[in-house]
């Protein structure tokens, strides 16, 4: 065995870090999906008829469309009728303070780093803890709401701002968008709900934290950004899940509308179980997030760090409407073992003056496939709009593929669209430097990685491109090529 | 300090070392010369543990080690440096931060603990005289987009860095022009003391008129073929390789 392979072996087989689970009760839907399902899940919710309804019709439509098989990813039949759509873990109806949330759920954050404590949170970021399919405490509320900003879960939006949920949601990925967007809409069972109000920049970052934690269930969670007029919001989002070996669904909607002159900037650190070594669980990733310019001078930024889940199908998009607003999208997505990552963007002009920016960067490694997906449109109203795309893919080893799907679509002339692509491998040569100067080779590629990936490293706020570091090392650690 | 006995190494099955002997003591300048293609950059590949090396027979101690038993970090961390003929660029990584990652690494590897980042800095600033390096290239990513000059003259500041005990330097002349020489053999000097000793691979006299060694090699064909003094460079530089090469032939 050569010393590449050895490595290669060594690095791979490291576990995954997030994969106990948390012993806690829990209050399930029975298994499969029908129209019943949706009522049980709505009323469980105590919904008002309206949200029913929108459910319904998701649901219906549902039952029309056929799952997507365009994706360069392979995986076996999703039989919906063996998903559990709807599990909460049981504690006291809702928590008035975060002393009533049930300890083991306190602890199950904790070891993920999270601390609900609001005394204990120095560092201003303000969460909203989402397990399996409830939010179970948020924190920093009542701050925010002196600034007029609201975040809440989805559940308690519906109830206390049912006229910003009626207006917004489904405004910008319609219940009919898609086959995963659609089932979501029939099911979602909470998220978080976030509103800035005009004029206000939001003082902290705003986080979820997303965890599936019992067996059998699927997560369906939806979150609803709207920034008002001259606002600023930063989100953040982290996931994980324990290590089991069956696949999990988690079929996502996020939607972002910014009025004009706002600013939204999205990221989402996804560690996801990606399954074992040998390709065996993990969680099945089928998620939309879409925003909306929709006012002049609006600006969009995703970011997104994705080292989990055993399949990733993901495109966080921007649809640029209002004149001069911008939208970007920065990404490392990072495939070992048996992953499979078709991901990518879609930067839709549609404003006079549009500017996007996709800088994206997979890394490969294994038996891993690793494809960026990305439709750059502009509109023939879109007049000098631009966009400027960089995709580079990294492979490690020989047994890996990185795939770049473009799509670019121009009615207008005057755009200017410009894409550049490089697929590059971890050189001996680079490793070779690195442990001249006494580097051990983990930490060689986890450094060659890390540089590769900095430019949308650096777009995470702080604490949030630390813990990514971490994870690209620990996922990746030195599968050379 | 280094002693090499009958060293043989091949790469793809091709030997290119065949029985290379030789000793380096604290304090001493070695200069490996001779023509194209004899084996010099291998030998100092081979030293440094580069892995596409396959060696087949033969002994290098290192201070008292066996230093083919050795992986490449350990090698570095136990005081062994290459400076590279080809420095290789690792884009987004700088300079600084590469340095401290391996710099700390070599400080566990002694027991000592890391540096903080002022000390860090601190130390940075004093070496950055030693070769005239200019603080903006150090923030920029290793090697990418350096001129030839300043790759080498990186190499030299990150040799004065680590403290190496045995420095290679695997034709550091090379693409550098009179000035940038002068400056890179002015670092080396300084950094020479009697604890430490240094190999300098070479193909020119050219560069050992500004690092005087104590002794000369020429390598031929895989095998030291003649040992020197200073001397043997001045005569190799008027009369080339071809009266060794005959020589040897003869043989």
């Amino acid at each position: 065995m050569s010393d590449d392979t050895r490595i290669l072996d060594e690095f791979t087989s490291k576990e995954y870090e997030h994969g106990w689970e948390t012993k806690i009760d829990s209050d399930s839907a029975p298994m499969g999906l029908s129209e019943d399902i949706v009522r049980f899940i709505s009323n469980k919710k105590d919904e008002p008829e309206w949200m029913l309804e929108w459910r319904l019709k998701a649901y219906r439509h549902w039952l029309t469309m056929e799952e997507p098989d365009w994706g360069n990813i392979t995986f076996p039949t999703i039989n919906y009728q063996d998903i559990i759509y709807y599990s909460a873990p049981k504690q006291k109806a809702t928590p008035n303070s975060l002393d009533e949330v049930d300890p083991e759920l306190r602890k199950t954050f904790e070891k993920l780093g999270i601390s609900l404590d609001e005394q204990k949170r120095l560092t201003g970021v303000a969460v909203d803890a989402v397990i399996d399919s409830v939010s179970v405490a948020t924190t920093f509320k009542d701050k925010l709401g002196e600034m007029g900003i609201i975040f809440c879960s989805f559940s308690e939006a519906v109830k206390d701002h049912p006229e910003l949920v009626k207006k917004y949601v489904g405004s910008v990925v319609p219940i009919t968008d898609n086959y995963f967007s659609a089932l979501n809409s029939a099911v979602f069972s909470d998220g978080s709900f976030c509103y800035i109000p005009k004029g206000v920049r939001c003082p902290m970052e705003l986080s979820t934290y997303f965890r599936i934690n019992a067996a059998n269930t699927g997560q369906f969670e939806r979150t609803l950004i709207i920034a008002d007029d001259d606002s600023y919001v930063s989100y953040l989002e982290g996931c994980t899940a324990p290590m089991r070996d069956e696949n999990q669904l988690h079929a996502a909607v996020v939607e972002i509308y910014a009025s004009k002159n706002a600013e939204v900037k999205y990221s989402t650190v996804q560690n996801w179980y990606p399954g074992d070594k040998n390709g065996k669980g993990g969680i099945y990733n089928f998620v939309t997030k879409r925003g909306i310019c929709a006012g002049d001078h609006s600006k969009i930024s995703w970011t997104q760090v994705e080292t989990g889940s055993a399949i990733t199908w993901k495109y966080p998009s921007c649809i640029l409407k209002g004149d001069n607003s911008t939208g970007e999208f920065y990404s490392v997505a990072v495939t070992n073992n048996y992953q499979q990552a078709d991901t990518g963007t879609k930067m839709i002009h549609i404003g006079k003056n549009t500017r996007s920016r996709i800088v994206s960067k997979g890394v490969s490694a294994g038996h891993s496939q690793n494809s960026y997906r990305g439709l750059v449109k502009v509109m023939n109203r879109a007049e000098n709009s631009r966009n400027y795309s960089q995709c580079d893919s990294l492979l490690m080893g020989d047994q890996c593929g990185a795939h770049t799907f473009p799509y670019i679509e121009s009615a207008n002339s005057s755009a200017q669209i410009e894409h550049e692509a490089t697929t590059s491998k971890i050189g001996e040569d680079q490793i070779f430097y690195c442990t001249q100067r006494g580097i051990d080779e983990e930490s060689a590629v986890a450094l060659i990685v890390n540089g590769y990936c900095k430019e949308v490293l650096n777009q995470l706020p702080m604490e949030f491109a630390v813990e990514a570091q971490k994870l690209l090392a620990l996922t990746l650690e030195g599968s050379v090529g | 300090m280094l002693k090499i006995q009958n060293l043989h190494a091949s790469i793809d099955g091709k030997e290119i070392l065949k029985g290379i002997n030789l000793e380096v003591k604290p304090g001493e300048i070695h200069a490996i010369m001779g023509p194209n293609g004899s084996g010099k950059s291998t030998l100092a590949s081979v030293l440094a543990g580069k892995e596409e090396y396959e060696v087949t027979q033969g002994e290098v101690s290192y201070l008292n080690k066996d230093l083919l038993d050795l992986a490449p970090e350990v090698r570095a961390r136990e005081g062994i440096f290459l400076a590279f003929q080809y420095p290789v660029e690792i884009p987004g990584v700088t300079s600084v931060n590469f340095l401290k990652t391996a710099l700390n690494q070599i400080r566990e590897h002694k027991g000592l603990d890391p540096l903080d980042a002022v000390s860090f800095l601190s130390l940075m600033k004093e070496k950055m005289t030693l070769v005239d390096i200019d603080k903006s290239l150090l923030h920029r990513p290793l090697n990418e987009g350096f001129s030839g000059g300043e790759k080498k003259r990186n190499e030299i500041f990150q040799m004065a860095m680590l403290e190496p005990k045995l420095s290679i330097l695997d034709e550091t002349d090379s693409g550098l022009d009179i000035d940038a020489l002068r400056i890179v053999a002015n670092g080396v000097n300084q950094l020479r003391s009697s604890d430490n000793a240094t190999i300098v691979v070479t193909h020119y006299q050219r560069l050992l008129d500004y690092i005087v060694p104590d002794f000369v090699h020429v390598l031929y064909n895989g095998r030291i073929v003649k040992s020197g003094s200073k001397d043997l460079a001045l005569e190799l530089e008027e009369k080339g390789y071809d009266w060794i090469k005959e020589e040897v032939n003869a043989v």
